[in-house]
């Protein structure tokens, strides 16, 4: 009892020193125009080979939390990682949220293949591939959907036919989120036929440079093209291109998918810079309506207990227990969220937040795929009823 | 760990059948099944060993109450064990601390008397108590005392000069009279009414015109263990209608395999987990920060109300026409779950305490 006691208090010194250590270095580099804790489309730097910097302060912002691997916070410093641990990336987090800092750079490397090669790449893939993802070198995209396997994903139809030396890619990818902007794309291909549909797909990288490959941005509701259809046209892939085991890709895009689904759960958290909705509704008098009042309420009281779920699972994730199936859960509940606080926000704003300039309504419009990509709601639901509960499919 | 073993000895002891057996029997406390409790450490969940707790904190009161609701438990763990415990806890003398000696053992129970009217309003206190010579006088009628038809004391806030004051009370002190309430849900409930009865100043809970400091942290462990207790309720009624999804056959196939039935299933169980999440998040305040609680503890309280009568509505809807027979288990889960709901204060009150501390 008397060790368990010290050894917490040890504990307790040493991150309170990762904690001062982490507002110095913070104090010293985050140049002042990059504390407004902005999310806003035009101000997050995404990297990549095409990137231009906003300004000279986004590019120091990055390259300085690159330096030390805090674009990627708990990744392995052998791969360009800050190595945190759970305790200190919340420590980290927090030092963030205190000066208000935006993140350095966001993007589906990150959030998306990084991880799946940490779990599933050969050590040639991890030293090749992770560290320009944390230096914000090359930007990728995700081919997963197609035309006709949407929520249906492992009914994908790429063909990817082994040719001796290489592999050779015939089809079409849709929703692939920024594919025109981006360098490389990790895609589901199908590299058997006659298996049955989970067993035949592969998880290939795809120069987008290679020769045949093509894409046509989508215009969504919300006015803006985040969207694009990717065509491969006899597209040569060199055959090292695989991640984990041939014709297993489904493993690796399950694994990738509670990821994303993560992700996109999380977002009701970060909105008005992870201001409380009663402060943001407030603004413009519109609490002063009881109807709308009371709705705003209880998403508050929900908003508040999904983020304490997330960061439960967290603690769990980082504790081996693994989320699993629970992540269909925590996509759906963060994704019905985030659309019922946009709702809110435009209800408060009434007309002025109905002209195009003033930015509220392609927010809002965009959330509404947020229960769609990554997996319909329904389909969560789908999935926690069948794993979750057991109940017949 | 602590779940499993109270899981276990609850499952023995007091299954739901064991409320069917009170009800029946035209009773709402069974004193044998408090004492095993406390012979097992649960009284003195939240008092300290000199006194003969066991000292375990309010996350392990939270596990023990979640276990509990599971199966309805009728006892006075929620008013003795956590609400006057934490109360007599904020007061440091002799008399507090052979008070808690008495609920570590089992041998004393006790109750809590705010309300007065349909609503948990602690501000808008009635009752008197008056100033008289050394000690008071206290005129008034309090309902919806919880455990109050077979406790022994009973805590009970009253307006004095200059603002409230909590008394310790004995119920058998003259001028007291309680009056079974007859609950839905067969928790034991009393009004009671206080003519002119005398109190001390020895029978004050902490200072006069100073309730606040003792109540406020009861309060807030018992709406934690409450929340707790609630969240183990949906637990129980979800067990029980996915249990029956899998075992009804309807047009020659399991209810289960209908997805409009699945779809409501797995969206009851993602509100069990968030509200989860809000209970443990409430039992680390009040044993970390317990100055700075409030948001935690409102919090779980509002979500579990809310997630326990969806369970409810839901059970009782998916099991259909068995559902409403008495019969059958859900409809004990319902009415307890619609008590609960409105003891130590319903959603919109706590939902307000959220949006309070939220900027709203």
């Amino acid at each position: 009892m008397q060790d368990e006691k010290s050894q917490e208090n040890l504990q307790d010194g040493l991150l309170g020193n990762f904690q001062a250590e982490m507002r110095d270095w913070l104090e010293a580099n985050c140049p002042a125009s990059m504390r407004d804790g902005s999310i806003a489309d035009d101000d997050i730097c995404w990297g990549g080979k095409d990137w231009v910097f906003t300004c000279d302060d986004q590019r120091d912002w990055l390259n300085r939390m690159a330096g030390r691997g805090l674009t990627v916070p708990t990744w392995p410093k052998e791969y360009g990682g800050a190595g945190l641990s759970r305790a200190e990336e919340k420590i980290f987090q927090s030092e963030m949220a205190r000066i208000n800092a935006r993140p350095p750079l966001q993007s589906f490397g990150i959030w998306m293949l990084g991880p799946a090669l940490l779990e599933f790449g050969t050590e040639e893939q991890k030293q090749a591939l992770l560290p320009p993802i944390v230096r914000g070198e090359i930007r990728w995209c995700q081919g997963y959907s197609e035309p006709g396997a949407g929520s249906d994903l492992a009914s994908v139809q790429t063909k990817c036919d082994d040719m001796g030396d290489h592999w050779l890619v015939q089809g079409q990818k849709i929703w692939t989120s920024y594919a025109n902007k981006a360098d490389w794309i990790f895609a589901l291909v199908r590299t058997d036929r006659e298996a049955r549909k989970h067993l035949g797909i592969s998880f290939v990288l795809i120069d987008m440079t290679s020769k045949g490959v093509s894409t046509k941005p989508i215009k969504l509701i919300s006015g803006v093209s985040p969207f694009c259809e990717t065509f491969f046209d006899q597209v040569k892939v060199p055959k090292e291109q695989v991640v984990g085991t041939v014709n297993r890709g489904w493993d690796v895009a399950k694994y990738l998918l509670t990821h994303e689904r993560q992700m996109i759960s999380s977002g009701g958290q970060g909105l008005g810079g992870g201001r409380p909705l009663g402060a943001i509704l407030a603004e413009n008098g519109g609490l002063d309506d009881a109807t709308l009042r009371a709705d705003a309420l209880r998403t508050e009281v929900d908003a508040l207990a999904i983020g304490l779920t997330l960061e439960r699972y967290k603690d769990q994730a980082e504790a081996g227990q693994g989320v699993g199936d629970a992540s269909a859960m925590l996509k759906y509940v963060g994704t019905e969220l985030n659309k019922r606080r946009h709702e809110l926000i435009m209800a408060a704003g009434g007309s002025d937040a109905l002209e195009w300039p003033d930015g509220r309504a392609p927010l809002w419009l965009r959330t509404k795929a947020n229960s769609i990509e990554g997996g319909t709601s329904e389909v969560m639901l789908s999935i926690i009823s069948r794993r979750v509960l057991g109940l017949p499919g | 760990m602590l779940g499993d073993a109270a899981r276990g000895f609850l499952d023995q002891a007091a299954p739901v059948a064991h409320l069917r057996g009170l009800r029946d029997a035209g009773q709402t406390h069974d004193p044998a099944l408090w004492t095993q409790m406390a012979d097992m450490g649960w009284a003195g969940v939240l008092i300290p060993e000199s006194a003969g707790g066991s000292d375990m904190g309010h996350a392990a009161a939270g596990v023990l109450a979640h276990e509990m609701g599971k199966t309805l438990v009728n006892s006075p763990f929620l008013s003795s064990a956590v609400i006057a415990a934490t109360a007599l806890r904020q007061v440091s003398d002799a008399r507090a601390t052979e008070a808690l000696k008495g609920i570590a053992s089992g041998q004393v129970t006790y109750a809590l008397a705010v309300d007065e009217g349909a609503k948990f309003a602690p501000d808008a206190t009635a009752m008197q108590a008056h100033a008289d010579g050394n000690g008071f006088r206290l005129n008034g009628t309090k309902k919806f005392v919880v455990d109050g038809g077979f406790a022994d004391r009973i805590l009970v806030l009253a307006s004095t000069d200059n603002s409230q004051t909590l008394f310790d009370i004995p119920a058998d002190r003259a001028g007291v009279t309680r009056q079974a309430q007859a609950m839905i849900d067969s928790r034991d409930a009393a009004r009671i009414t206080f003519d002119d009865v005398e109190a001390t100043g020895a029978d004050v809970l902490g200072t006069v015109d100073d309730a606040m400091t003792v109540l406020r942290p009861a309060l807030e462990a018992g709406q934690a263990a409450l929340a707790a207790e609630l969240s183990g309720l949906a637990a129980g009624a979800f067990g029980m209608t996915v249990d029956y999804l899998k075992e009804r056959q309807q047009f020659g196939v399991t209810i289960g395999s209908f997805q409009a039935l699945q779809h409501r299933a797995a969206h009851l169980w993602s509100e069990t987990e968030v509200t989860a999440s809000a209970i443990t998040n409430a039992g680390r305040a009040l044993d970390e920060t317990p100055d700075e609680a409030t948001l935690a503890v409102s919090l779980a309280k509002a979500r579990a109300t809310g997630t326990a009568q969806l369970a409810v509505r839901e059970g009782v809807q998916m099991h259909g026409g068995i559902g409403m027979t008495d019969e059958f288990d859900i409809g004990f889960f319902m009415k307890r779950a619609r008590v609960s709901a409105e003891w130590l204060g319903d959603y919109g009150y706590h939902a307000e305490t959220v949006a309070r501390l939220r900027g709203f």
